[in-house]
């Protein structure tokens, strides 16, 4: 072990920053991170052993206890259970002899779920060791129960179980025709960085992860300061469960993505890029460091770029099982080796960033925008789209509809014409930007996407009228508690209170006033969380509430109170103790039958 | 000519680089707080602090000053909200006041009752935590630890050390200590530390000073937390 640690410490030159990348290479080699493993990697970065185990204890895919061999992960979005997840995973865990969470005795397999791992198109999906996994069915299952028994190394598995579509449906301004490599970098100098810059403000550009900032202010703000160094930071962590347009962009359309990366950096007067790519997209990162390579060697990276004296470099880091790292600031602290906690604010990132430098970070689709926008210049991305959402927004469309996949669209679009698009009929509602998105009922089909109504990174799942609008509101309310980092108690108390009273009404236990008590603290984790996740993960409750409060209502008991615990089932212990089972043993309940 | 914000009508001063947390201490304007501690740097993660900045949610002990503010701070929604915070904050962990040694002297009880709490509205988590006695002069009691890391900042900022960290994500998280064991026995804390003096629960206790004051006697048993803190914290401030 010392010697593979130290060669880890090695490659990553000793730096802190990269506590990250070195952990996870020693989760992959020993399926945990050892005792010794603290102390050897405490000893070599010169940092506390409580920074190393708080890292560890932060992120889904490192441990402190030892997970199998066969690490099996899968993914727990809604559109997996809408293809038979649960089902399946019910059938792998029997298989396999191991509990979902557990570690089977033997140490060979353990298997967990994990959140949405960006195959909603292809699910159910998984990932096997961080490899992943698509389109599992049982049959595929009973060959990976065999493979793992006869301890069949990863490599000789049967490659057709890892393959990943793009499954483009349709393509515009972006995704017709890429731009010759280095010819937004080209007509950039030519037409010079100022002019660049000003075609960029021209094209009304948005941030595509959701928020929508301008990208020509956000860029004009880091340019403006003063600094030995700035960073530019392409997010990658697209952890927003039903999107995964980055996914195809980094495949297929990698080369233009960091030439934005590259004209960014250009115009902001960067040196060093960081791609942050999240740790469910492993099975792209050796393509992607490919392409980094060719750039080098086609002089559209390293030193003197295109010979007009840039300087500019990109690293790609990988994450580890983290929603919350999605947030700007909170993607920075994790690039610094860090708990992805969001900072406070201000000072933002443009301001303050990756340690403490002017660090510009955008999204992946914004990037590669920004690229073609350098090439035709911003009239004919503003000519498309509305006049506050210009140009096109690529969407990734999963749930019930005969076509899922990747859909370039003018924002303005319906999502009527979507639907009619990706062939969905019979539609009960969408979410329209994942779980901290909106969901939209059937009756609100003509609502465009666009900032100014419907606002989207991506995410358009589609419910058919056979769907349970209870389960969807759960699934999504147990993932923003699962993912909530913690930092402030609005968010991590709320969002399991949330889950403790959506479930109590749901399951049949709630009492008049449930329902108002669960809008109340609805409004408390909406108001006082300190980051857009604790600002958001009510959403899916307030949504549905709101277009189907019969639905709630008729979830609720006719009596005035119940409390939140079982008390017949909280006796069970001292019938066991006492061997009762008599009807004295059990203790009823006003309300019950 | 220094500027000024206006807080619940009254307009106070405040200096380039102050937080609406220091101006408003300085001005012996009480806005409730927990993880908030004038001699560490702002952690802004308890959010009862929460103000509304021209209309908008402000964590007020990090969120700077800056001329030209409308602030609400002493309102019953407010007020309300902050109390829903606390009791979040007594559910999350096991907080059983009438046998905890710190009972009076708490400022999470103490800021309870200035918030009129009666009882704790949600349903308890009935978490599951340690206590670590290891250490032959103080005690840690993970029952009633609130996150609010002082302890942590206390023990970088003032003692020079690293003793204490925070761990876990979400609702898993915990307080833990810097030793090969992870008890406090095995760590380099000193009972003389500022890290050992600083919680503002019961979740740190100094072993065999217990009841020194009696019960009744305490801090909260005569003083409501607003003229306590502002007592405190405004001749800490005066650096």
């Amino acid at each position: 072990m010392k010697g593979f640690i130290q060669e880890q410490l090695t490659r990553n030159a000793y730096q802190a920053e990269r506590l990250l990348t070195i952990l996870q290479a020693i989760q992959a080699e020993f399926h945990v991170i050892s005792e010794e493993a603290i102390s050897l990697v405490t000893e070599g970065l010169k940092i506390e052993r409580t920074q190393i185990i708080s890292v560890v204890e932060f992120y889904s895919f490192l441990h402190l206890t030892p997970r199998g061999e066969y690490d099996i992960l899968i993914s727990d979005s809604i559109t997996d259970h809408m293809l038979g997840k649960q089902s399946l995973m019910a059938y792998l865990s029997e298989q396999l002899a191991v509990d979902v969470g557990a570690v089977r005795a033997d140490g060979l397999v353990s298997l967990d779920n994990t959140s949405c791992s960006g195959m909603c198109d292809q699910g159910p999906a998984g990932l096997v060791n961080g490899h992943t996994l698509t389109q599992l069915t049982l049959p595929r299952i009973d060959a990976i129960v065999q493979l793992v028994n006869a301890k069949t190394p990863l490599a000789e598995w049967p490659s057709e179980f890892f393959v990943v579509t793009d499954n483009v449906q349709k393509t515009d301004f972006l995704l017709t025709s890429d731009i010759e490599q280095g010819s937004a970098l080209n007509t950039a100098f030519q037409r010079g960085l100022t002019a660049t810059l000003e075609e960029l403000d021209l094209s009304g550009l948005r941030g595509r992860g959701g928020a929508g900032f301008t990208t020509a202010m956000k860029w004009k703000f880091c340019a403006a300061e003063q600094s030995d160094m700035h960073y530019v930071v392409c997010n990658a962590d697209e952890g927003e469960p039903g999107t995964f347009k980055d996914r195809v962009l980094l495949n297929t359309h990698a080369h233009q993505v960091f030439e934005g990366m590259t004209l960014c950096a250009a115009i902001i007067g960067a040196e060093k890029g960081f791609l942050y790519l999240r740790g469910e997209y492993l099975y792209l990162q050796d393509a992607l460091e490919t392409v980094l390579e060719e750039r080098h060697a086609n002089g559209l990276l390293g030193k003197n770029i295109l010979q007009q004296g840039l300087d500019f470099d990109i690293e790609i880091r990988l994450g580890a099982g983290a929603y919350i790292c999605g947030e700007e600031s909170a993607l920075i602290e994790s690039l610094e080796g860090k708990r992805g906690i969001p900072r406070n604010r201000p000072p933002y990132p443009v301001v303050s960033g990756y340690l403490n430098k002017p660090t510009l970070v955008n999204n992946v689709e914004t990037f590669l925008a920004a690229a073609k926008i350098a090439v035709t210049g911003g009239a004919a991305f503003k000519a498309l789209g509305t006049e506050q959402s210009a140009g096109t927004k690529i969407l990734s469309i999963c749930g019930d509809c005969a076509h899922p996949g990747i859909y370039e669209l003018p924002f303005g679009v319906t999502v009527r014409e979507v639907l009619e698009l990706c062939g969905a009929d019979e539609v009960l509602g969408v979410q329209v930007g994942g779980p901290s998105g909106t969901f939209i009922s059937y009756e609100e089909l003509d609502r465009k996407i666009a900032f100014e109504d419907l606002s989207t990174g991506g995410s358009f799942i589609i419910f058919n009228k056979t769907r349970d609008i209870f389960a969807i509101a759960k699934n999504f309310t147990h993932f923003f508690a699962h993912e909530s980092c913690g930092f402030c108690t609005p968010c991590r108390v709320g969002t399991s209170l949330l889950k403790k009273q959506f479930d109590k009404i749901v399951d049949g236990h709630g009492s008049a006033g449930d329902v108002k008590a669960l809008e109340e603290l609805c409004d408390l984790v909406t108001q006082y969380s300190h980051c857009g996740l604790g600002q958001t993960a009510a959403n899916p409750i307030i949504h549905t509430l709101k277009r189907f409060p019969a639905l709630y209502q008729a979830q609720l008991k006719n009596i005035s109170y119940e409390p939140g615990f079982d008390l017949d089932a909280s006796l069970e212990v001292a019938r066991q103790l006492s061997g009762r089972e008599d009807t004295h043993a059990h203790l009823a309940q006003v309300g019950d039958e | 000519m220094s500027e000024t914000i206006i807080i619940d009508g009254q307009e106070l001063a405040f200096e380039e680089g102050q937080t609406i947390m220091d101006a408003a201490i300085a001005a012996d304007v009480y806005i409730p707080h927990l993880c908030h501690n004038p001699d560490y740097e702002p952690h802004g993660s308890c959010k009862l602090c929460t103000v509304k900045v021209n209309g908008r949610s402000c964590t007020a002990c990090t969120f700077p000053a800056q001329a030209g503010q409308v602030i609400e701070n002493q309102t019953e929604v407010l007020n309300q909200d902050r109390q829903r915070i606390t009791q979040m904050l007594f559910v999350e962990g096991n907080h059983f006041c009438p046998s905890c040694e710190k009972t009076g002297n708490c400022q999470l009880q103490g800021v309870g009752y200035y918030l009129k709490m009666q009882d704790n509205h949600f349903p308890h988590f009935f978490a599951i935590r340690e206590v670590d006695a290891s250490h032959p002069d103080v005690l840690i009691d993970h029952n009633r630890c609130i996150f609010c890391s002082l302890c942590v900042r206390a023990s970088q900022e003032s003692d020079g050390k690293d003793v204490f960290a925070i761990g876990g994500r979400g609702l898993n998280k915990r307080l833990i200590i810097n030793s090969k064991s992870g008890k406090l026995k095995d760590s380099d804390l000193d009972v003389n530390d500022c890290a050992a003096h600083v919680c503002p629960t019961g979740a740190i206790l100094i072993k065999r000073t217990g009841y020194s004051i009696p019960i009744g006697e305490r801090i909260y048993d005569k003083q409501q937390a607003d003229e306590v803190a502002l007592t405190k914290e405004n001749k800490q401030h005066g650096k």
